[in-house]
């Protein structure tokens, strides 16, 4: 179970994979994630799935290598399977035809973005994207993201493509031009989700952000992956992961997800010694 | 005339409390065969069998007692495995001290303890275990086939006996591994997960198959369930913690005690890094609650080498829910009790991270609805206690998964799945439901006394279907 049949280095560090799980498959939707352990001594991690092959029974699921458990599973090759995989967890994206809407990604969130585009594209929406990152090579699934987008607008820092700077930029332009958004869906790295969901709020743009803080079991049992919005604490997987980003407290946010740094990098730096890297 | 029977239970060794304060490993060490015996000679065998009454799956107490004494450790064993599953889990952490020991007729005497029952249970259980494995035939199972959701004691009670009767059994269970609560919850110095694995094999050899990785409303939906089997039972426990809410309660180093002790127990963090789930290694530690969690989280921080561990309880140390033993345990390791104390605020420092605890003093004054004695804070009594850890252990509420996916099923006011307490039955003819998710949290023999009866209203619903 839970075989990895097939894999592909799409960006520095980041990888595309397809898995068997086919109940997973049939079950489950945009904006839900898994819960996978590389090995019987291995933590819980939650990844967002970016693509469900029903008839294929298989997912895919698009990783950045930033600690131990990643670096693990970019050293599994094709035929290899990962321990243990639980999913689909959390609420799916409230996918209707809300007229256009803005799809913002950056960096790996990009793979979490994807299936909403594609689904809000498909039940009738006017689809305006924007996908950032540090440059060009980093800003994945440009094509299949345009596939199911009206307009794909491209920020990078460094200017290697498209217009040189941060989404939040992109967006003043839109709104320059005087488009008119009912709703935007903000997926990527903490402090990009922070300024775009603030810049998002200044334009009076609802925006949803897809959180993925640490986990354990991810069905609601433990409340690690507790975050605050608007004055409420709500457990990210089973309330969320999608909420409203206005309201999140990001400070609060960022701390939390820090909590294990010394942690990580121990078992990172191990793991490195253990494999020769 | 009975024999002179010793006031006192035959003494039992454990680990010296310093030492078993730096480790994980199980406290009481159990009885050796002629402790056991002895301790057997203590049973009356008198013609009431109070404990019978008192055991929440009618285990015959006299009976098992009986042949222990004389030595027949096999029959012993089959008298115990009769009416339980998990009987090396039950003999470890049941309340024997208000259920079969509360009532034992050796503790009605003036002086006497009673008979040492949970400890005899575990001596033939583990003997049992240190047997070479015997090949089990699973029982013909064509009467039916059943779905069982969570691997808790309920569950797994469930699953054991329809096995027995002659059910295909199908378990479902959310996390990596099966247990549940005895898994995730309970650490390894009270039940080793050794001995649960060990059980729980001993359902697999029944028959009885567990999927785990399986979220009953995600991976399989319930649609999908009631369609391929014939009946369903719902022990999915009350798996969601309750946090009270006070201002800090997102700092770091502030958990619940379901994340505190599922890291430790289930994830191993106090293998870390040789499990790569890490929890916090702290030095002041500050538990609230008076349950057995608050006792297990309380002692997991102790054993992770925290220089102090504080309790921090509302009402007094007569109204303790957590188990004497368990109370006693912690005192002997070192733990500090604050009773008529209750946190009001966490304090953090400027990056977030906990650093005190402000609690207050508390009174008791009227009854309240539960009939104990209500706590009112003292005003002005406010103190702080320097924490770089807080675990709050102040119980759990039923999880909405499986409930949410499932708008059919009827609950109660609580939020838990409304069922007969004792037949399981829900307002769906094929699904019945038993354990915490039906009464709240409670305890493992509950769980599985509901288990018990529930396979039974199982079996008698899925035959009139037939006949």
């Amino acid at each position: 179970m839970f075989k990895i049949l097939s894999k592909r280095l799409i960006a520095p560090k980041e990888y595309d994979i397809w898995v068997d799980a086919p109940r997973v498959a049939r079950n489950g939707k945009a904006g839900q994630f898994v819960v996978l352990r590389t090995s019987e001594k291995g933590e819980r991690i939650p990844l967002t799935v970016a693509e469900y092959d029903r008839e294929g029974g298989r997912i895919r699921i698009i990783f950045q290598v930033v600690g131990k458990t990643t670096m693990e599973m970019a050293q599994l090759k094709v035929g290899d399977s990962l321990h243990d995989l639980l999913g689909p967890l959390g609420n799916p994206s409230e996918i209707e035809n809300l007229g256009t809407v803005l799809m913002v990604g950056g960096g790996v969130g990009i793979a979490a973005l994807y299936p909403i585009v594609k689904e809000l594209k498909e039940v009738g929406n006017r689809v305006i994207t924007i996908l950032g990152g540090r440059t060009a090579d980093l800003v994945i699934l440009k094509d299949e993201c345009a596939a199911f987008s009206d307009e794909l607008l491209v920020t990078t820092d460094d200017g290697s493509e498209g217009i040189k700077g941060v989404v939040t930029d992109a967006m003043q332009l839109l709104a320059d031009r005087g488009e008119k958004i009912s709703q935007a869906w903000i997926i990527g790295p903490t402090i990009m989700m922070k300024f775009a969901s603030l810049k998002a709020k200044e334009l009076g743009i609802p925006c949803w952000v897809s959180l993925n803080p640490i986990m354990i079991d991810g069905t609601g049992m433990c409340g690690c992956c507790r975050v605050t919005v608007n004055d409420e604490i709500r457990f990210a997987c089973v309330d969320g992961p999608e909420f409203d980003g206005w309201g999140v407290n990001w400070n609060e946010f960022m701390n939390r997800m820090g909590q294990y740094k010394n942690e990580e990098k121990i078992s990172l730096e191990k793991y490195q010694s253990e494999v020769g890297e | 005339m009975a024999p002179k029977i010793t006031p006192k239970k035959t003494p039992i060794s454990e680990q010296d409390p310093v030492v078993r304060g730096k480790n994980f490993d199980e406290v009481c060490l159990g009885y050796t065969l002629d402790e056991a015996r002895l301790e057997a000679t203590r049973c009356l065998q008198c013609k009431t069998a109070p404990c019978i009454a008192g055991c929440p799956v009618a285990i015959d107490i006299p009976g098992f007692i009986k042949a222990l004494a004389e030595g027949d450790l096999p029959k012993s064993w089959e008298i115990l495995s009769d009416a339980t599953s998990l009987p090396a889990v039950c003999g470890r952490v049941c309340p024997q001290e208000t259920q079969c020991e509360g009532v034992c007729t050796v503790g009605k005497i003036k002086g006497k303890e009673p008979v040492a029952i949970g400890k005899l249970e575990r001596f033939v259980a583990d003997w049992k275990a240190s047997q070479p494995e015997e090949a089990i035939t699973p029982p013909v199972q064509d009467k039916g086939k059943v779905a069982v959701v969570g691997s808790g004691p309920a569950g797994l009670t469930v699953a054991g006996d329809l096995a027995k009767m002659g059910y295909k059994v199908t378990v479902f269970e959310a996390l990596h591994e099966p247990g549940g609560v005895l898994m995730y919850g309970i650490p390894e110095f009270r039940l080793p997960k050794e001995i649960v694995r060990r059980e729980i094999g001993n359902i697999r050899k029944l028959g009885v198959d567990v999927e785990v990785n399986a979220v009953v409303g995600r991976t399989v939906t319930i649609e999908e369930l009631r369609s391929q089997f014939d009946a369903l039972f719902i022990g999915t426990g009350a798996g969601t913690p309750h946090f009270m809410n006070l201002p800090g309660t997102n700092l770091n180093g502030v958990f619940s005690a379901s994340e505190y002790l599922t890291r430790i127990n289930l994830m191993h963090a106090y293998e870390f890094p040789v499990y790569d789930t890490p929890t916090k290694t702290s030095k002041k530690v500050v538990v609230v609650g008076g349950g057995n969690v608050a006792m297990d989280a309380a002692r997991s921080a102790l054993r992770l080498r925290a220089d102090k561990v504080t309790v921090v309880y509302r009402r007094s140390i007569e109204e303790l829910p957590a188990r004497i033993e368990e109370y006693h345990h912690a005192v002997e390791e070192g733990i500090v009790f604050n009773f008529l104390t209750n946190p009001v605020e966490y304090i953090g420092d400027e990056k977030g991270n906990l650093k005190a605890v402000r609690c207050i003093r508390m009174e008791l004054g009227e009854p309240d609805a539960s009939g104990r004695r209500r706590p009112v804070p003292i005003k002005g009594s406010e103190f702080v206690i320097e924490a770089d850890t807080v675990v709050e252990a102040i119980g759990q509420g039923s999880n909405k998964v499986l409930l949410n996916a499932f708008p059919e099923l009827k609950l109660n006011k609580w939020g838990y799945i409304d069922a007969d307490e004792k037949t399981g039955a829900t307002n769906l003819p094929d699904v019945f439901a038993g354990g915490d998710i039906v009464t709240g949290a409670a305890t493992v023999i509950l769980a599985m006394g509901v288990g018990r009866d529930a396979a039974r209203s199982i079996d008698s619903y899925i035959q009139s279907k037939k006949g």
